[in-house]
């Protein structure tokens, strides 16, 4: 059944690819318009790169938050989805990695080509690209739990932001600190390894919590 | 039950039980409550009062047990316009864990009068061939507790036949179904009962207690 869900929200991403890419060229745009902004100067751009991506990240994955369950519960499959002889929780595990395939693994995979605009020597860039890893499971994890809070509702979307982005300040921490650490030479294993904690956490806590409000959204 | 809807009192003391080979049908006005009936009766809502039992536990404890058991076509009827007829049924029989073997898919298809449109992208189709397309999980479907909300709107004759004659073999098979709609069933096998839900009081306050 999970692989069904995944499946399908594919299937469903793989039709409506505009959205998708909309995501990926808003990513693109925003962490490009720093450099534009700020001028060819290297020391500065090198210094604000890990928040500025970072930050880019947080804002794009907003973006694809409210689609999340949105269409399914317009159509009524998402009641289907309630009623389904598994547990509520693989339910939403599976529409959170699809949502993480489809709107998150992009970024990722770009991230490295944005850095190289700030100046980023190459392991900095690999270090931008695991903690981006690590961390944006988090972000879609952490984020389902908003966009089942905020179902149906009216301007959810800016409700979404509000009720997210604060919960998503640590992961911001500590993944724009493992790519400043390493443009310092310092090891930057200290604030992945913090990374993956959260990364567990929120995995055991997040489908729960989201399992809750989509009940109540659709009492 | 009893059942509000804000400060509303929809219904309340509204007793049944249902048994094999039965076929409940809900009436009543609009906005007497028949879709907030029906999902309460799935699970999706819970009731201010009252328990659904099933086989006489309560479904709160039966959780997913009692949703291998039920399947509901609601309203909204869970068909997705960016796929087509096909994937649509397996991809929801494949979620309710009655999975669809291709062939098999295809022949429910064609049951509802699909053939030849399996593979149109739902947002191309009538309102009526979708809600067809939606029927067509009824088919090969192990689940015993049939809840319909309204499957005959936008359906012509030749589908409310369908769906009787759907429903008829469900009953004869041993399976139980309840169904909210104003149209006449016309069942030819299992046992009928109809249960009326009275209009509420208009601007009836439950919390004040006033009668229903």
């Amino acid at each position: 059944m999970f692989r069904w869900i995944v499946v399908r929200d594919l299937m469903l991403a793989w039709r409506r690819r505009a959205d998708v890419l909309s995501t990926l060229f808003f990513f693109v745009i925003v962490a490009s318009l720093f450099p534009l902004g700020i001028g060819p100067e290297t020391q500065l751009l090198r210094s604000i790169a890990p928040g500025v991506v970072w930050v880019a990240a947080l804002l794009a994955s907003m973006l694809s938050l409210g689609r999340m369950f949105q269409g399914d519960e317009q159509d009524g499959t998402l009641e289907q989805m309630l009623l389904t002889p598994q547990p509520l929780y693989l339910v939403v595990l599976g529409k959170v990695l699809a949502q993480w395939l489809v709107s998150e693994v992009p970024l990722v995979l770009i991230a490295p080509l944005l850095g190289v605009q700030f100046g980023l020597g190459s392991d900095t860039l690999l270090i931008l690209f695991v903690s981006l890893l690590i961390g944006s499971p988090i972000l879609s994890l952490i984020g389902s739990i908003g966009a089942a809070l905020t179902l149906g509702l009216r301007g959810g979307g800016v409700l979404i932001a509000l009720l997210i982005l604060p919960l998503y300040i640590p992961v911001l921490i500590f993944g724009a600190g493992a790519v400043d650490a390493s443009i310092n030479g310092v090891s930057s294993q200290a604030n992945l390894y913090l990374l993956g904690a959260f990364l567990v956490v929120s995995l055991v806590f997040a489908p729960w919590a989201t399992s809750a409000a989509l009940r109540i959204s659709l009492e | 039950m009893e059942c509000l809807r804000g400060d509303r009192r929809l219904f309340r003391d509204v007793s049944f039980s249902v048994s094999p080979g039965t076929l409940l049908q809900v009436t009543g006005p609009n906005g007497c409550g028949k879709t907030s009936l029906l999902r309460i009766i799935c699970g999706l809502t819970t009731p201010e009062s009252g328990k659904i039992k099933w086989q006489g536990a309560e479904i709160r404890s039966l959780a997913e047990e009692y949703s291998r058991s039920i399947i509901y076509i609601g309203h909204r009827i869970a068909v997705k316009e960016e796929l087509n007829s096909l994937e649509n049924l397996r991809i929801s029989g494949g979620l309710s864990g009655c999975e669809h073997s291709h062939d098999q898919a295809r022949q429910a298809l064609a049951r509802v009068g699909l053939a030849g449109r399996e593979y149109l992208p739902a947002r191309f189709l009538s309102e009526g061939q979708r809600r067809r397309s939606a029927l067509a999980r009824l088919i090969n479907c192990s689940a015993v507790l049939w809840i319909l909300d309204e499957v005959m709107a936008s359906l012509d004759h030749a589908a409310v036949s369908l769906v009787e004659s759907l429903i008829s073999e469900h009953l004869s098979a041993g399976g139980m179904a309840i169904v909210a709609t104003h149209q006449e069933l016309h069942i030819s096998a299992g046992s009928f009962h109809r249960l009326e839900l009275k209009p509420p009081v208009s601007g009836g306050n439950a919390s004040l207690g006033s009668p229903s």
